[in-house]
């Protein structure tokens, strides 16, 4: 990891990558809204809101990848120093944040027709507004750190981060802890198990592996403009010195 | 109850903000590099 401590290495495979990501994330994505919006059949007891289900478990899923990028992130600044990590944690926690209120919007709009209510506050709808307020939390403090401009910049930041990826494993166990609205796990990934027909299922894991490239692609590319802006921050210093 | 109302509410705002978001970066990121190469440049 420590090879891409050089932003110039950095950027050498970030250029690529972003288009690796961007266009088959494309793709699949579009494949799988065509699909889940017009092949898949209705599902027999939700009828049509089940669709909704191809948009809302990528967001969700996004949204807990997100906080788990920040802590990796915040492990590798605190331990590591890595030089990337601070940044990699500014590009990554307002796209978290937009798919974790992208998780809740949708998942209430789903609630509507199929629960009869927009919102209620069960375990598992409950632990995932708190990740949307620790989202805000962290960009406010990653800020407040970098506007500061004091050493160790994004430190409070990288063990926010930590701290708060204990709520990653409550969201997860929510429905087996509590009595909830929310329906237990469909999928295991770990047993490589599914309750979900495979009629029903292909699309769902053509959007979430659509929406996880192009969320790697925002991130890179989030990256590259924080790396491009210190680049001329610095050389407009320079310059200013030299002038001087 | 028809549901496609909430179906076609989810998949705008979804889609909608995936597709602001990535096009907001990509402006973004084009900008900010084209403004550090100028000044590389100069």
């Amino acid at each position: 990891m420590h090879r891409f401590a050089n932003p110039a290495r950095f950027l050498k495979l970030a250029r690529p990558l972003t288009g690796w990501t961007l266009w088959p994330g494309l793709l699949l994505l579009g494949a799988g809204v065509i699909g889940g919006l017009f092949v898949t059949p209705p599902d027999y007891l939700q009828g049509d809101s089940a669709r909704i289900l191809y948009i809302h478990v990528p967001t969700a899923w996004l949204g807990m990848a997100g906080w788990s990028g920040l802590a990796i992130a915040g492990i590798s600044q605190l331990v590591w120093r890595h030089p990337l990590a601070t940044l990699a944690g500014r590009a990554i926690a307002p796209v978290g944040a937009l798919y974790t209120a992208l998780c809740l919007a949708t998942g209430s709009i789903w609630g509507r027709p199929t629960w009869g209510t927009w919102w209620e506050w069960d375990g598992r709808l409950t632990s995932m507004l708190i990740l949307f307020f620790l989202y805000l939390a962290y960009v406010a403090l990653a800020s407040a750190e970098r506007e500061r401009g004091a050493g160790g910049e994004g430190k409070m930041a990288a063990i926010f981060a930590i701290a708060g990826a204990i709520n990653l494993p409550i969201i997860h166990y929510s429905v087996v802890w509590w009595n909830t609205l929310h329906q237990g796990q469909s999928i295991d990934l770990v047993r490589g198990e599914s309750t979900i027909d495979p009629a029903l299922l292909w699309p769902l894991l053509l959007t979430v592996l659509g929406f996880t490239l192009l969320f790697c692609a925002i991130v890179l590319m989030r990256m590259r403009a924080d790396l491009a802006r210190t680049r001329l921050e610095m050389r407009l210093k320079r310059q200013a010195t030299e002038a001087a | 109850m028809n549901h496609w109302a909430f179906v076609i509410a989810a998949y705008g705002l979804t889609l909608g903000a995936t597709a602001l978001l990535l096009g907001l970066s990509a402006v973004a990121m084009r900008r900010a590099e084209a403004d550090a190469e100028a000044v590389t440049r100069r």
